[in-house]
């Protein structure tokens, strides 16, 4: 239990079209996780009072507007926790806006589960056609470097032969996997409507654990359990964006002066610091040393930081940083770029326009930004690259881009937080698009 | 429902370091930010989370409470006194001066005021031009917040839009706003009731008397205690009652009822809260329970 205590919170989203069991699956985890209080089931209470006639979908409908029509019209954040774990469900809709919202929830996801209904698929056949939302959704995930994927293959209760589809359809998985070179994590059976292989391996009233031949694996909640969730970076050279500038109030006896008066608030992006470190200004070029390093505004000192903490930085000479300057390693090349290739997610209602500014925001720096030109269109039911004259809602292009001033952007495959930006209209202040840099 | 462990995980080193994160970004992305203190016990939560952004007496924003006139007396006094302690800055504006304006207008004296403190919320955003209000609401405590951005953008009549949310992508909030509109920003989205109380357990953060174990008198009635105030008198048929008490939440007295409780300390919360079977609101607000959509009408209307 000890060895639990370390597990930071693992935030995944659900991947899934209507009638795949979304709404049920994230309803059950709730359910039988005890996050659902008295009152909140009342509400979904209405046919017997038998478990399985819960209406486990309708606890997750959160607005008016949706349960007058029936559908999921965004992202909705959903919260458990366990003896060993607390949860965030990122639930992104899957049949409308489907891009944007994928794109929304994977950014930051540890994990995306991804369900395939069996019911829709030819399972007796030892050649199983998947749906395009299928592959559709494990590229996405895949595009956004989502750290761990697994696929639940759902409703195995409601077909005569669960051990033969799990098989054939595992298959089918795994086939398309590796064409795409996508690396998945689990391939769990499950019946989301009766609550199977959900939370534990369990077996159903008429004592049958489902698909027990042919799967000696984790339940679902199981694998949650146990994944990774640590914010990682493939460089090592140390990147800090400067958030928030901070003047110290001067001792009396100037003992704060000796530091430097100002602290720099940020939160690390890429690699570690530790004090002594030399730093370089991105974009003065300015270089110092790293005097102190703080936990917090309450003076907790620390000898050194990793990726992913908030800190706040001392420098041992007075030099001009502000917001939106990037502090880094004076190992790592600092230049930054003017122009740069990046994948780009178009997420507004109406179309990229090359050669129209836009405002983007790397870090805390905003910036203006052209797209000099639509390299392609990206398939994303295959990621193949197609010729594109245009981008539209919910598609995704390679595209170059010419940049007011240099940025110190890193391919987003290597380090998450230093190469990626979003793309925001500059008349009506909407979020355009989603940059991965190259 | 004992299957639920006092002992459960909940890591709030992440939830902290991404409050603060959040915390400091409006203080590094707006002109005249503000932070709803209410003196509960999410807002206590938020002083000590701004304490650490920031550090005591340096506070980028000053304090805002909307006073409805009928909040409890322990916790103005409360609140008063912890602002004090930060050395922070606190602005107080009433319902009651909007009601003078005729700006509120009541359909009868008795009537909760709660709902219409969008009304002078919105006029103390005019009068003070605050661009960003940070508010302690939580994910977890409705469904029309679970579906809220963390950065929450606000037309010029301070409505939120539903339909038309920024998507918030990976930690990079799109604070652009024009000229008359505003954010409301909500770094405890995350946490839980759960964690919140190991949190002030964790912290020793200081919350009035009123959320722990005292005896009241109270009303039962429709399976709530309602408190016996001068705005919720007693009513004709009804019995007043002693019970050892604690209230969940210490909004408008007209609407905020405690449930029967033996907890003393926030340790004795933490374990009364994993065990509990009814969410924060079910239990102790009257106006969230008139309709389903209550909370989604009245951040339609510029609710926090």
């Amino acid at each position: 239990m000890s060895s639990l205590q370390n597990k930071h919170t693992l935030k995944f989203l659900t991947a899934g079209s209507v009638d795949d069991g979304k709404s049920t699956l994230i309803g059950r985890l709730l359910l039988d996780s005890k996050a659902i209080l008295a009152d909140q089931l009342s509400g979904i209470q209405h046919k017997l009072a038998d478990d399985e006639s819960y209406d486990l979908a309708k606890l997750t409908d959160g607005l008016q507007a949706e349960r007058e029509q029936g559908i999921t019209i965004d992202v909705a954040y959903r919260y458990f926790t366990t003896p060993e774990r607390k949860f965030i469900i990122a639930d992104a809709p899957g049949h409308e806006q489907y891009t944007r919202n994928m794109v929304t929830a994977a950014s930051s996801s540890d994990a995306a589960v991804i369900l395939v209904d069996v019911t829709k698929l030819n399972w007796e056949d030892e050649v199983v056609d998947l749906l395009p939302q299928t592959r559709r959704h494990t590229l996405l995930a895949h595009l956004l470097k989502v750290p761990s994927i697994l696929f639940a293959i759902n409703k195995l209760d409601a077909i005569k032969d669960p051990d033969t589809a799990f098989i054939n359809v595992k298959n089918a998985l795994e086939k398309f996997i590796s064409q795409a070179n996508v690396t998945i994590t689990n391939i769990i059976p499950i019946s989301a409507l009766k609550g199977l292989n959900i939370t534990t391996r369990n077996a159903d009233k008429h004592g049958n654990i489902l698909c027990e031949k042919v799967y000696q694996g984790p339940s679902l909640l199981e694998a949650l359990t146990a994944l990774p969730s640590h914010v990682t970076s493939n460089t090592q050279e140390f990147h800090f964006p400067v958030q928030f500038v901070q003047k110290l109030e001067e001792a009396h006896d100037g003992s704060s002066t000796q530091h430097g008066r100002r602290i720099f608030w940020g939160r690390i992006a890429a690699g570690n610091v530790k004090i002594g470190d030399h730093l370089t200004v991105q974009s003065s070029g300015a270089k110092a040393k790293v005097s102190k390093i703080f936990a917090n505004a309450l003076q907790e000192e620390l000898q050194e930081a990793a990726t992913g903490q908030s800190v706040g930085l001392i420098l041992d000479q007075e030099i001009d940083v502000s917001r939106g300057d990037w502090l880094i390693a004076s190992t790592a090349s600092v230049a930054g770029q003017k122009e740069a290739k990046a994948t780009l997610a178009w997420l507004d209602d109406e179309p990229l326009v090359v050669g129209r500014a836009y405002w983007l925001k790397h870090g805390h720096r905003w910036i203006k930004t052209k797209v000099s030109a639509i390299e392609h269109h990206l398939n994303i039911h295959t990621l193949e690259t197609e010729p594109a004259e245009n981008l539209d809602k919910n598609s995704i292009g390679e595209v170059s881009l010419v940049l007011q001033q240099p940025i110190p952007v890193l391919p987003y495959n290597d380090a998450k937080d230093v190469g990626a930006a979003i793309l925001v209209d500059t008349a009506t202040n909407r979020t355009a698009g989603a940059v991965l840099f190259k | 429902m004992t299957s639920h462990s006092p002992n459960l995980y909940t890591p709030l080193s992440d939830l902290e370091e991404e409050s603060i994160f959040i915390m400091r970004e409006v203080a590094g992305s707006f002109e005249r930010p503000a932070l709803l203190f209410s003196g509960g016990k999410d807002s206590c939560v938020m002083l000590r989370l701004a304490e650490k952004a920031f550090g005591q007496g340096q506070f980028p924003f000053p304090l805002l409470m909307i006073d409805t006139g009928h909040n409890f007396p322990e916790v103005i006094e409360f609140r008063d006194r912890r602002a004090k302690e930060v050395k922070a800055k606190l602005i107080v504006r009433s319902v009651e001066d909007s009601m003078k304006r005729g700006t509120v207008r009541l359909s009868h004296p008795l009537e909760s005021r709660n709902p219409h403190q969008s009304v002078t919320l919105l006029e103390s955003i005019e009068e003070f031009r605050f661009d960003a209000l940070l508010g302690g609401a939580r994910r977890d405590e409705e469904k029309a917040r679970a579906k809220e951005r963390i950065f929450s953008h606000r037309d010029s009549f301070g409505q939120w839009q539903p339909k038309a949310q920024r998507p918030e992508l990976w930690n990079i909030f799109n604070t652009r706003i024009l000229p008359d509109e505003n954010f409301r920003v909500f770094p405890i989205s995350n946490w839980t009731e759960f964690d919140v109380w190991k949190y002030i357990e964790q912290e020793e953060i200081p919350l009035p008397n009123l959320y722990y174990a005292h005896q009241r008198q109270v009303i039962p009635r429709k399976g709530l205690l309602v408190p016996v105030t001068d705005v919720t008198p007693v009513q004709e048929g009804e019995n007043i009652e002693t019970r050892t008490v604690r209230f969940r939440t210490v909004g408008d007295m007209t609407c905020t009822c405690p449930i029967e409780s033996d907890a003393a300390n926030a340790s004795d919360i933490v374990k009364e809260t994993a065990a509990v079977t009814i969410s924060e609101r079910g239990a102790t607000r009257m106006d969230d329970q008139t309709s389903e959509a209550s909370m989604e009408k009245r951040k339609l209307e510029g609710y926090f």
